[in-house]
């Protein structure tokens, strides 16, 4: 019986060596179906029977051109504009607002972010704007952290935003997932169940940046951080 | 049936932009890989636009076999492996030029952008039954098609060209989750789900709601870890502890499903087999720790959010 996980050992084993994706995918498909007893044939029925029932997955295809075109007309450069005139924020303000933007984008399937497009050109440098500004010359080690945490709000966004988009890979993929397991579902209500993560996503990263917020300004406004206080009581 | 017509026409579309790059790259005299680049996506384009090209005027008699399909798929599978499907230079426009137009024609450029979800979203939302979800996105990638080029004033000839670059960029892999799904289906008839449910039957009691969703979760978390794709281990961890523990208890299968997937996306925030989200960025960003630079930041923010897909999962989808 085990012997027809082979399939699963394969995808681990093929995906840790980085060997071509779409290769050791069939691959696993062939080994599963000839190990329980089908023939090389039958597997191909079946694998081709697959691809054609869930080409629903591929859909997305179709709005390739529209976002393409776009791009070639500066939407990006366009969204950089408007990021790029915030101004006269904190490191964890404008980082929290970033990761507003992007999961937002990511849940109208803008393909908006990116680490090289963004990240770098932008926000990294705003960020640690904000953070001179504030605090002078920071330490080597909190420079990695900033850097560290620009990188980590990119992936957050578009990871926790992008199934709110009906159209999303991750979408299309649980639809047809759950078709082959006999549960038919309509794209539209996996968009929907994804709107709480999304906006989970959104305040526990903002909580993440605010604290190193905080830290920073214990670290380098001793003084300040009692005049604050004063100011307070 | 109007809906299957419909959606049957949106592979044809799909096709097309396949049958558009062959074309191109056909004519592109310094391609590098022509031959095995024009016959990988000739052959997507074919499965695309006939594998069912009878159901447009509703004759389901009409078809491609399915094993045909299945050794064109390995065909592809092949191609795909021998590295020999590129993409050589597109038509594309200037840094300068995009900055000109930002400034130009102004905030007016999200309007296609956002019309893309939104009109998927409102036709899906008012005639699921008659049009469902795939030919609502259809629709909306139309109307966004002509309202992108009302403001732009680009050409449609652009618009076909940008289309098809972004195909070729993604390359082989953007087949990946069709394909993924089809490696489901192979592993439904081989009972590949039964062997995990088994095993892990011997460890967890069946019928117990909460270790079936805590299962679940860490499960897709962890294979995505192992794996550092979780549209991967949503397939198999969906197949093996998913349906037995989880959907065949009752859960709401949509809300399920969703939060089982993000839950992956936990796992795929805490390793480096996720070079391209976790391990270019260093590079990208000049971060000493190129290992570890970013995941020991997202580590606490992954952990805090596998927990509460968890809790979201039992309180919710139950």
């Amino acid at each position: 019986m085990m012997i027809k996980l082979i399939g699963i050992v394969i995808i681990v084993i093929g995906f840790m060596l980085k060997l071509d994706t779409i290769a050791v995918v069939v691959i696993a498909g062939i080994a599963t179906g000839l190990v329980s007893g089908l023939s090389f044939n039958e597997v191909m029925t079946i694998l081709g029977e697959g691809f054609v029932t869930n080409r629903h997955m591929s859909i997305f295809i179709i709005s390739l051109p529209v976002i393409g075109l776009l791009e070639r007309y500066g939407l990006r450069e366009r969204a950089a504009f408007l990021i790029g005139k915030i101004k006269s924020l904190t490191m964890g303000k404008l980082t929290s607002l970033y990761l507003i933007i992007r999961t937002v984008s990511a849940m109208f399937g803008l393909r908006m972010g990116g680490h090289v497009q963004f990240i770098r050109p932008l926000i990294l440098p705003m960020a640690e704007g904000a953070a001179t500004s504030r605090y002078g010359k920071l330490d080597e080690e909190d420079v990695q952290t900033i850097k560290g945490l620009e990188g980590a709000v990119e992936n957050y966004g578009n990871f926790f935003g992008q199934n709110f988009f009906v159209a999303s890979g991750g979408v299309l993929l649980i639809v047809g997932v759950m078709k082959e397991q006999g549960y038919y579902l309509e794209a539209i209500d996996v968009a929907k169940a994804s709107l709480p993560i999304a906006l989970i996503i959104m305040i526990v990263g903002t909580l993440q940046f605010l604290y190193y917020d905080k830290k920073f300004d214990k670290k380098y406004l001793k003084t300040f951080d009692k005049s604050e206080k004063a100011n307070i009581n | 049936m109007l809906k299957d017509s419909l959606t049957e026409l949106l592979y044809i579309l799909c096709g097309l932009i396949c049958f558009f790059s062959v074309y191109s790259t056909c004519k592109d005299k310094k391609h590098p890989s022509k031959l095995a680049t024009a016959l990988f996506w000739s052959i997507l384009g074919f499965i695309f636009t006939f594998s069912r090209i009878g159901t447009l005027w509703g004759n389901s008699e009409i078809y491609i076999n399915n094993t045909v399909v299945g050794y064109l798929v390995l065909a592809m599978a092949i191609l795909s492996a021998s590295k020999k499907v590129k993409y050589n230079t597109f038509n594309e426009s200037t840094a300068d030029f995009k900055e000109k137009m930002a400034a130009i024609i102004g905030n007016k450029i999200f309007i296609p952008a956002l019309s893309l979800a939104i009109v998927a979203f409102v036709i899906a939302q008012l005639w699921t039954k008659q049009l469902g979800s795939l030919v609502a996105l259809g629709i909306s990638a139309v109307v966004a098609s002509i309202l992108s080029l009302m403001i732009t004033k680009g050409k449609c000839s652009e618009m076909i060209e940008d289309g098809r670059r972004l195909l070729e960029v993604v390359g082989p892999v953007s087949i990946l989750p069709q394909l993924l799904a089809a490696l489901g289906s192979v592993f439904a008839v081989a009972g590949v789900g039964d062997v995990i449910a088994g095993a892990i039957k011997t460890v967890i009691p069946e019928g117990n709601i909460f270790l079936g969703v805590v299962t679940y979760c860490i499960g897709m978390a962890l294979f995505t870890m192992i794996m550092g794709n979780g549209f991967a281990a949503f397939t198999v961890i969906t197949v093996g502890i998913g349906v037995p523990f989880v959907f065949m208890q009752g859960a709401d299968p949509a809300i399920a499903s969703t939060l089982a997937l993000t839950a992956g996306f936990c796992g795929t925030l805490l390793t480096p087999m996720a070079a391209n989200f976790n391990i270019v960025p260093t590079a990208i960003l000049e971060i000493d720790d190129r290992k570890y630079g970013l995941i020991k930041y997202q580590a606490p923010v992954a952990i805090v959010m596998l927990i509460i897909h968890i809790i979201l999962m039992y309180v919710w989808a139950f």
